[in-house]
């Protein structure tokens, strides 16, 4: 039962998230309310695996969740009914609408669903932000916030900008465990 | 069916895959020289064309590119070997280091570690989401559309797929209104 809503779940990721990995996180976050897959918290690990682990971002976090759900057969459940969508859609594009990313009509759906998506991951990254940076008593936890305050800082400077995500988790794991956080 | 041929479609896509992080833009350059100057199986332009295909479909958009590069080789087969390819490495790598956090949760310089990390996920984040916001927020209809999405997603239970589905309807439908206006008009734009 639990391998055919992961499989249900996924396939519906897939048919929805439009503009890639990121686009998952607002479905994600949904999951992690509706089923005891995984919590919040749990997301924010998952999140921090994904970026730093090679593979596509969206592929990375179907499979991690899938496994948080049902193991090993859990996470090829999750991550085959997040790329089924694709494929099928793919194919049939590529077999018959020869200038699809070219119609007029195509292109104001997906100008209208661009901004929509802009938004719905916002308010994941909101929630991410609630779950990460303010402890259960509803005070804010200063070491995080120190560091996400100052990560973000120096990620504007010119230099530090092309950084890759995976340079920024590694000194933040060291940062935890020097201060103790 | 060419079995070696789908074999080598499976292996570079896996090669792909394994060598890249982040997938969607970051995956181009690698791409361009994997598909484009070593294999010769695309051209730059096939290749910035399907992007463009990529970034108005559903789903991941380096599984995308794998499955339209597969399919334009070898036909629904080779789609499939592609994206299977795509895949497989995060399969493998994720699981692996899913055991493994799931044995070190108890350590306690492993907790420490993960703090530090989970401030960080929140700085990498909304550094997204100001990327995404300067590309999707081109002019005030835009704008209006993602302000909307952001009250709908935060202050009313509206399920995200509907959200999606909304801003979709009103991209067309405006559209719609805009091709008959113009032709009403005598003259289209």
């Amino acid at each position: 039962m639990t391998f055919l809503l992961l499989f249900w779940e996924f396939f519906k990721i897939g048919m929805f998230a439009v503009g890639g990995g990121p686009a998952t996180l607002p479905f994600l976050m949904d999951l992690a309310g509706k089923y005891d897959w995984y919590s919040l918290e749990d997301l924010t690990d998952m999140v921090a695996v994904s970026e730093s682990t090679p593979g596509p971002l969206g592929v990375n976090m179907a499979t991690y969740a899938g496994f948080q759900g049902a193991g090993i057969p859990g996470g090829l459940t999750a991550t085959l009914a997040l790329v089924l969508p694709s494929v099928i859609i793919i194919i049939l594009i590529a077999r018959f609408l020869t200038n699809f990313s070219e119609n007029p009509m195509v292109k104001a759906v997906f100008a209208g669903v661009r901004p929509a998506v802009t938004a719905l991951i916002a308010a994941a990254v909101w929630g991410l932000f609630k779950v990460v940076l303010v402890t259960e008593e509803g005070s804010l936890h200063t070491g995080p916030l120190i560091l996400c305050v100052a990560v973000f800082g120096l990620m504007r400077i010119r230099p530090l900008r092309k950084l890759h995500p995976a340079a920024w988790l590694l000194a933040a794991a060291v940062a935890g465990m020097v201060f103790r956080l | 069916m060419d079995i070696k041929a789908l074999g080598e479609l499976y292996l570079t896509f896996f090669r792909i895959g394994g060598l890249t992080f982040g997938g969607g833009l970051t995956m181009l350059p690698m791409l361009k020289h994997e598909l484009v100057r070593k294999k010769n199986w695309v051209s730059e332009e096939e290749l910035l064309d399907c992007y463009a295909i990529g970034q108005c479909t559903p789903g991941v958009i380096a599984v995308n590119t794998a499955t339209f590069v597969g399919y334009k080789r070898e036909g629904i087969a080779g789609g499939i070997a592609a994206t299977l390819g795509m895949i497989s490495p995060s399969l493998v790598l994720i699981t692996l280091i899913a055991s493994f956090f799931q044995a070190l949760v108890e350590n306690i310089w492993f907790q420490h570690a993960m703090t530090g990390i989970k401030g960080v996920v929140c700085a990498l984040m909304l550094n997204t989401v100001i990327t995404m916001a300067r590309k999707s927020l081109v002019n005030l209809v835009c704008v209006t559309v993602c302000v909307v999405s952001l009250i709908l997603a935060l202050f009313t239970p509206v399920p995200t797929i509907a959200i999606v589905a909304l801003a979709g309807l009103f991209g067309g439908v405006s559209e719609f209104l805009r091709k008959k206006r113009g032709e009403k008009g005598g003259h289209r734009q």
